[in-house]
């Protein structure tokens, strides 16, 4: 055990220590430098990567607010605070991306004054600060709680079911836009990713990742922060996500119809090989596994089906920003080092700090007993641990 | 009424003496490394590509509904009524949107630069402004590159394809490319010989973007109230479980008959 932790430590270490670096040659020799974009690839991995899926491995922040607050499904409760912390992290580390990503990154403010409502652009920058603020304050009671500051507490308590649905609208909308942002682009983007559908597709897929990302997360923390696993509840977001999952992937595959497209499925080439990778991870291999009763109520089978739909999902979001984009700009983009050290310090930052959150804050039930037992008690009973999410 | 260029490439003879005017109305450095440069960037709006005798110009087109301009989130690009695309540095914050959705791929950025900016063709505004002709058109020796008001340019050009049939290619282009562009292009060989997409859309491109977003206010204040009433509903179903619970237990029978 010590061991492992010693070796995860240096790891991080280096991680850090690479991404500092790049840090240093970013805001001191430029983009051109830092990066391998150009005129023709103006948008990277910081974008396709640690926008795109930063904001979607997020999703299952609003997903569980949403099950929990409003259609107040109490077995779910125990897995708020955990997703919330995931969700606030990440859209915090999306900003820190943005600002290596912006060729001016201190006029990040601009678009709060300088406005243009028909820029999807400006639309997802409002919801994303707008959102920002709504985690901070859903995730505000986990703080206030470890330092006993009743009076706040009991403010936020107050105006926590108005504060989520605005969490839900806003991320709706974000969520979205950030496939409406390739919209403008038909003649760019391949056929395969290019649909009238995209903003459906990207909220659809979030929501599976969102619930994906829970599962994910409940059993690492399970393993590595000894916490106990709520296996029934795990369940129950396993049976969500089979029917997100066969809704996201009845509308792919129908839209590809309809656009003619699937006579490309089976033409050899990049972009297929691509397609199909993405096709496999997100839907057709998690599928298959769900569908068996015994794969769908075992913890391991859930963590491998979770898994397997968030690396899908990434593909996805690289295909539609990458991937998607190279036959059109007539080359083919690799990021350079140092946009890898970024991305890969900005993800071992986001582990970091949620071990430290979950080592230091109450995230998970504090108790030992399971809180799906205490619910099952009785419904009007308040699951006092978790009184403030 | 609004402004634009009409270029006529078989009346160019490739002297690139606007590609110089361009550098100086630019302030850009113009030498014979840049002249032989064939490919439009962050030091050059236009550029006159050459095979052979044939020649061909590349600028930005002005689009009369400019992709560039819509999906800027700070209004850094705006089309003028006069014509122009222009661009207000100051603005900028180097997202690069407006690179992504350029149909003709024309906004350039200052990669090496630790303040960069992006750089393109903006149909000199401050002189269209006042009246006179562009830089690239008022230098032109032969007439390749006409300055005017856009109706007339258009009728000028149908008019030189119909004179002259043999001798061009029957499409003018930015007519309605992309809904339409403030530059106008005549060929006597296929556009696409010289990166010309012909196969891009003839409707607008924000309209595209545009759809999706003028939903938002009708969906926030619906999603609201959807919400809402979900949440109403659940909670108001708990209370009457833990009320109707607690009448069985504590109530007498005629209590629990009285409701429905």
């Amino acid at each position: 055990m010590k061991l492992k932790f010693t070796f995860w430590k240096l790891v991080f270490l280096a991680l850090m220590a690479a991404g500092f670096y790049a840090t240093v040659v970013r805001f001191t020799q430029g983009l051109g430098r830092s990066t391998n974009l150009s005129d023709q690839f103006p948008w990277g991995i910081w974008i396709g990567f640690d926008v795109l899926c930063g904001v979607m491995l997020a999703a299952g922040g609003f997903t569980l607010t949403a099950a929990v607050h409003i259609f107040n499904i109490k077995r779910l409760r125990p897995i708020v605070r955990p997703t919330i912390l995931t969700a606030f992290l990440g859209y915090v580390l999306v900003c820190v991306a943005l600002m290596y990503d912006l060729g001016r990154p201190y006029r990040i403010w601009h678009p709060l004054i300088m406005r243009n409502p028909h820029s999807v652009m400006f639309e997802v920058a409002y919801c994303v600060m707008l959102y920002t603020a709504v985690l901070s304050l859903e995730f505000s009671p986990i703080v206030l709680e470890h330092f006993n500051l009743q009076k706040p507490l009991k403010i936020i308590r107050g105006v926590l079911v108005p504060l989520v649905i605005g969490g839900v609208i806003l991320s709706t909308l974000h969520q979205s836009s950030l496939g409406t942002l390739y919209l403008i682009m038909p003649e760019k983007l391949h056929p395969f990713w290019y649909s009238p559908l995209l903003p459906v597709f990207f909220f659809i897929s979030a929501i599976a990742v969102g619930l994906a990302m829970t599962i994910f997360e409940s059993s690492m923390s399970s393993r590595h922060f000894g916490q106990q696993l709520e296996l029934p509840i795990l369940q129950e977001l396993g049976r969500v996500l089979v029917v997100v999952l066969s809704v996201y992937g009845i509308l792919r595959f129908e839209d590809l119809l309809h656009r003619g497209v699937l006579k490309l499925m089976f033409q050899p080439g990049y972009e297929m090989y691509l397609f199909w990778l993405e096709i496999s991870l997100s839907l057709i291999l998690p599928l298959l596994l769900l569908a068996q009763r015994k794969v769908r109520m075992s913890a391991g089978g859930l963590y491998l089906a979770a898994v397997l739909v968030v690396l899908g999902f990434i593909t996805n979001r690289l295909n539609v920003s990458i991937t998607g984009l190279e036959s059109a700009a007539g080359l083919h983009y690799i990021p350079k080092w140092t946009e890898v050290a970024v991305t890969g310090a900005i993800i071992a930052a986001g582990f970091a700090l949620f071990g430290l959150a979950v080592k230091y804050l109450p995230i998970f039930p504090a108790e030992k007993q399971p809180a799906v037992v205490e619910v099952e008690a009785g419904a009007a009973t308040p699951v006092l641990s978790h009184a403030g999410d | 009424m609004s402004k634009a260029l009409l270029y006529d490439s078989t009346m160019c003879i490739g002297c690139k003496q606007c590609e110089q005017a361009c550098a100086g109305q630019n302030k850009l450095r113009y030498d014979e490394a840049v002249a032989a440069e064939q490919q439009q960037s962050e030091h050059k709006y236009t550029v006159v590509l050459t095979k052979g005798d044939r020649f061909m110009r590349r600028l930005c087109m002005n689009c009369e509904d400019p992709a560039c301009a819509s999906v800027c989130p700070v209004g850094a690009l705006r089309k003028t009524a006069a014509g122009p695309v222009t661009y207000d540095a100051d603005r900028c914050m180097g997202c690069r949107y407006c690179m992504v959705a350029c149909p003709f791929g024309v906004p350039k950025y200052e990669w090496s630069k630790i303040l960069p900016k992006v750089q393109k063709c903006t149909m000199c505004p401050d002189r269209v402004a006042t009246g006179q002709p562009t830089a690239c058109a008022e230098i032109c020796p032969t007439g390749a590159t006409k300055f005017g008001d856009r109706d007339a340019l258009i009728l000028e050009a149908q008019q030189r394809i119909r004179d002259n049939p043999g001798q061009y290619v029957n499409h003018i282009y930015g007519l309605t490319e992309v809904g339409g562009t403030s530059v106008l292009l005549l060929s006597g060989v296929a556009f696409e010989e010289f990166g010309y997409r012909t196969d891009i859309s003839k409707d607008p491109l924000p309209v595209l973007t545009y759809r999706v977003l003028s939903r938002i206010p009708d969906f926030v204040p619906l999603g609201g109230m959807l919400l809402g009433g979900v949440w109403w509903i659940t909670h108001r179903r708990e209370e009457v479980a833990a009320a109707e619970g607690h009448g069985s237990a504590h109530g007498t029978p005629d209590q629990k008959e009285r409701k429905p």
